[in-house]
């Protein structure tokens, strides 16, 4: 068997983890310079696709071209998303089917973006083990339905990696905890993402995780918690600078620029209030600087009604493994999300026991994904999970009605049969339409895809045909059909209906090669052009502001070190970029100080203006 | 025998899912991973059947009638005709109180008359519950051979009295707005009980 590494496909964060055959523990393989978490963040640049914290870094810049969360469109429809694609920087096509966006003057769609993100852990691991790895074992959440399940298939496959395993993200938490023996017994976990939220109810005994239930909320995370605060932020600014937003004509909500700005100080914010009572957001606008303190009781009173959300999905899973809080014996504690103490309160709360999160949260479903690969290599043989599909399975009956073939909850792999027959004399096309969630009605639920069965043609009601749908231990379904007084098979068309068909993704698959990732020595002079831009706006706006602050001399000096880094920039030089940049940065320092002193005087007490620079 | 050792069948479920379950069967031509795949969703659907008394009970019946699904029984099984005019009942008091509103919502009185008759309704299939796994499941073990279909008569009584009564608790629920999925109640998933 080959190797086989774990991925933790993140909203927010990725991470690819491995188990060490030295130790039998999983591990996280860093990037080349120590750092654990790849930003889930794809720019799509003239000069090639970049991935991870150089396409952060240009989130701000580039709002239109880089795409972020993307994991909160995968088999998805515009529907379903366009309320939340108004808040989002770049754009998507209205349509039907999945969506697409319209980035760096192409189409995409979500697997394609999700496949460079794939890429790029793929060749941090075969940097790692100086080979090639072609397999991996992906984490999805629990709550993901069939269509987001196929399409984070599909984009292994983008990606040139064979998905041979989707596991959930809660119970690979619980493998990672289980193969350190940190839990035993009923276990709750509850995972708070970026964009996704589960809870899951295993029951761990001698190496067998069998998940009694699955709840959750595949659009609730992090995410919409810097959401709210950075829809309240904007009121407040509108409030407070009304008189130079009017001045200026500016409309923050429709500034691309403007709006990504202040969702990462939003976020940032957040993170620093899950430490601190306090903090300050400081946040340079063209024409002012819009700067507040806010307090860890006004955040939670902001994302309130989101983290009570969460609670709903938690009691209907204890529910469906019927058992009440007191029957949990831990709470293990997943996503960094988890870290918002209202989060941890909230869960508690509703278990009556304190949460806790031995290993660390961003990275505990990563190092369960390697378990999981290293199970499936055969490097483990002792343990053993067994897993559920998280909404019910059904067919379209008459009147729209759903005939329910597999209910949630149910231990995967599962089947069912069912026996159809024709209508009409002569009918060759039997025509059945599967969907999901836990509604009585067609239309309240989930349309996975219609399935066309061709058949030899017999009088009406003669055909007996037994269909049989399978549900793997991915949660992917899977289709067969034959028509019993024949024996044969029939024919089953898929038309998935929020998917990729079949050659879609060679396509794509092609398309990989041609749009390939820019190469290392690009993507390096991207971020040093990167940095340059970051440090060229930074010193004509401290110019723009602070001008009278220095003597002449000071000032000439740093215009002439804008010029040389303006010159650098125009070139390919990376080496020549970067030294003009470092020149920049250090020519304005001294005025940088000078305006945080100015600008704070009083409003942070004991607090050095370096500290606050050093946030940013 | 309907008794079962749930420690014992668990321990036996563990074993057999172990053995067949597609993790360990990875390097397995395709054909075989396909017959590991179904031979694992047989061993999973045996123990959820197995694990539940009622489940397991309607499972017999099923084998006495030869029958291989839910679906298609020769004749429905019938519910007490008291039971039905007590059904018709409350059927025809919900029909009055939602002609009666134009709103679309109910009084407190009547929703108070129905959140009371709907949990009478609770507790009787509750005791129809236990009653089908405790003495009846006990009387078929027990029971010799020609007393048998005795036993599968009170069966597919207690079965059919159970899924009138649950079609009328969900009617109750929904009638009360409380029978769509955010309430997580079971009566959608297993609606063909």
């Amino acid at each position: 068997m080959s190797r086989i590494i774990g991925i933790d496909l993140g909203t927010t964060n990725s991470l690819v983890a491995y188990v060490d055959e030295a130790t039998g523990l999983p591990r996280v393989i860093p990037d080349s310079e120590g750092r654990p978490l790849l930003p889930s963040v794809v720019a799509f640049t003239p000069d090639g696709i970049v991935v991870g914290e150089a396409a952060r870094r240009q989130l701000a810049r580039r709002p239109a071209d880089t795409v972020y969360s993307v994991k909160r469109l995968m088999g998805r429809g515009f529907e379903d998303v366009k309320d939340e694609a108004r808040y989002l920087p770049f754009r998507i096509l209205p349509g039907d089917g999945l969506v697409r966006l319209a980035v760096g003057g192409r189409e995409v769609t979500p697997p394609e973006v999700s496949a460079a993100v794939l890429k790029a852990l793929k060749e941090r691991a075969e940097r790692h083990f100086g080979e090639s790895v072609d397999k991996a074992v992906v984490t999805v959440p629990a709550y993901f339905n069939d269509a987001q399940r196929q399409a984070t298939k599909d984009a292994g496959r983008i990606a040139g990696l064979d998905v041979v395993r989707i596991v959930n993200e809660p119970t690979a938490a619980s493998l990672a905890y289980g193969l350190q023996r940190l839990s035993e017994g009923v276990i709750a976990v509850y995972d708070l993402g970026g964009g996704t939220f589960d809870v899951s109810i295993l029951k761990t005994n001698d190496g067998v995780f069998e998940v009694l239930a699955t709840n959750g909320d595949t659009h609730l995370g992090g995410d919409d918690l810097d959401r709210v605060l950075a829809l309240w932020l904007l009121e407040d600014i509108a409030v407070r600078h009304h008189a130079e937003l009017d001045r200026d004509c500016v409309d923050l909500a429709r500034d691309p620029e403007a709006m990504q700005e202040l969702r990462l100080a939003a976020e940032a914010a957040k993170i620093r209030l899950s430490t601190e009572e306090r903090t300050t957001l400081t946040i340079p606008f063209a024409g002012f600087t819009y700067r507040r303190d806010i307090t860890r009781a006004e955040l939670e009173r902001l994302v309130e009604p989101l983290v009570t959300r969460t609670l709903g999905p938690a009691r209907r899973a204890l529910a469906d493994a019927g058992l009440e809080p007191k029957d949990i014996d831990q709470v293990v504690l997943v996503g960094g999300s988890t870290r918002v103490p209202l989060v941890r309160r909230r869960v508690q709360e509703l278990f009556g026991k304190t949460p806790h999160s031995q290993l660390n949260p961003d990275e505990v479903v990563a190092l369960g994904a390697a378990v999981q690969a290293h199970i499936l290599a055969g490097g483990i043989t002792n343990m053993l999970l067994l897993d559920v599909t998280p909404l019910s399975l059904g067919i379209e009956s008459l009147g729209g009605i759903v005939n329910v073939l597999i209910p949630r909850n149910t231990t995967i792999p599962t089947s069912a049969r069912e026996m159809f027959t024709t209508s009409v004399d002569g009918q060759t096309l039997v025509d059945l339409h599967v969907v999901q969630g836990e509604r009585e009605l067609v239309k309240d639920c989930r349309s996975l895809g219609r399935f066309e069965l061709r058949i030899d043609p017999m009088p009406a009601g003669m055909p007996k045909i037994e269909v049989t749908f399978l549900i793997d231990a991915n949660g992917i379904l899977q289709v067969q059909a034959r028509e019993q007084r024949t024996g044969k098979a029939a024919s089953i068309e898929v038309k998935p209906t929020y998917g990729l068909s079949e050659s879609d993704v060679e396509r794509m698959i092609e398309d990989s090669f041609t749009y390939a990732e820019a190469d290392v020595e690009t993507r390096m002079l991207i971020e040093a052009r990167n940095e340059a831009d970051t440090v060229l706006v930074h010193a004509g706006r401290a110019l723009k502001q602070g001008a009278d602050l220095v003597p002449a001399d000071e000032r000439a000096a740093i215009e002439a070190a804008v010029a040389a880094l303006r010159a650098a920039r125009a070139g390919d030089d990376r080496d020549r970029i970067h030294d003009a940049t470092t020149a920049l940065n250090r020519a304005t320092e001294h005025l940088a100080e000078l305006l945080m002193d100015a600008a704070l005087k009083g409003a942070l007490g004991s607090r050095r203006a370096t500290e606050i620079l050093g946030e940013r | 025998m309907l008794a079962i050792d749930g420690t014992e069948l668990q321990r036996r479920f563990y074993a057999l899912a172990r053995e067949h379950h597609p993790d360990f069967h990875q390097a397995a031509p395709p054909e075989e991973r396909a017959r590991v795949e179904e031979t694992s969703a047989l061993v999973n659907a045996a123990y959820r059947t197995l694990r539940d008394p009622i489940a397991r009970v309607d499972y017999l019946v099923r084998l006495e009638e030869g029958r291989e699904t839910r679906e298609g029984a020769a004749d429905k099984p019938k519910a007490p005709p008291a039971l039905l005019q007590e059904m018709f009942e409350i059927q025809e008091a919900l029909a009055e109180a939602r002609a009666e509103t134009t709103s679309g919502t109910l009084d407190d009185a009547t929703r108070g008359t129905l959140a009371g008759k709907r949990e009478g309704l609770r507790a009787r299939l509750r005791d129809e519950d236990a009653r089908l796994s405790g003495p009846l499941s006990a009387r078929w073990d027990a029971a010799a051979p020609a007393e048998r279909a005795a036993v599968l008569a009170a069966f597919k009584e207690a079965l059919a009295t159970r899924a009138y009564l649950r079609t009328v608790i969900d009617d109750l629920a929904e009638a009360l707005g409380e029978g769509d999925s955010s309430e997580g109640d079971k009566s959608v998933a297993h609606h063909r009980h």
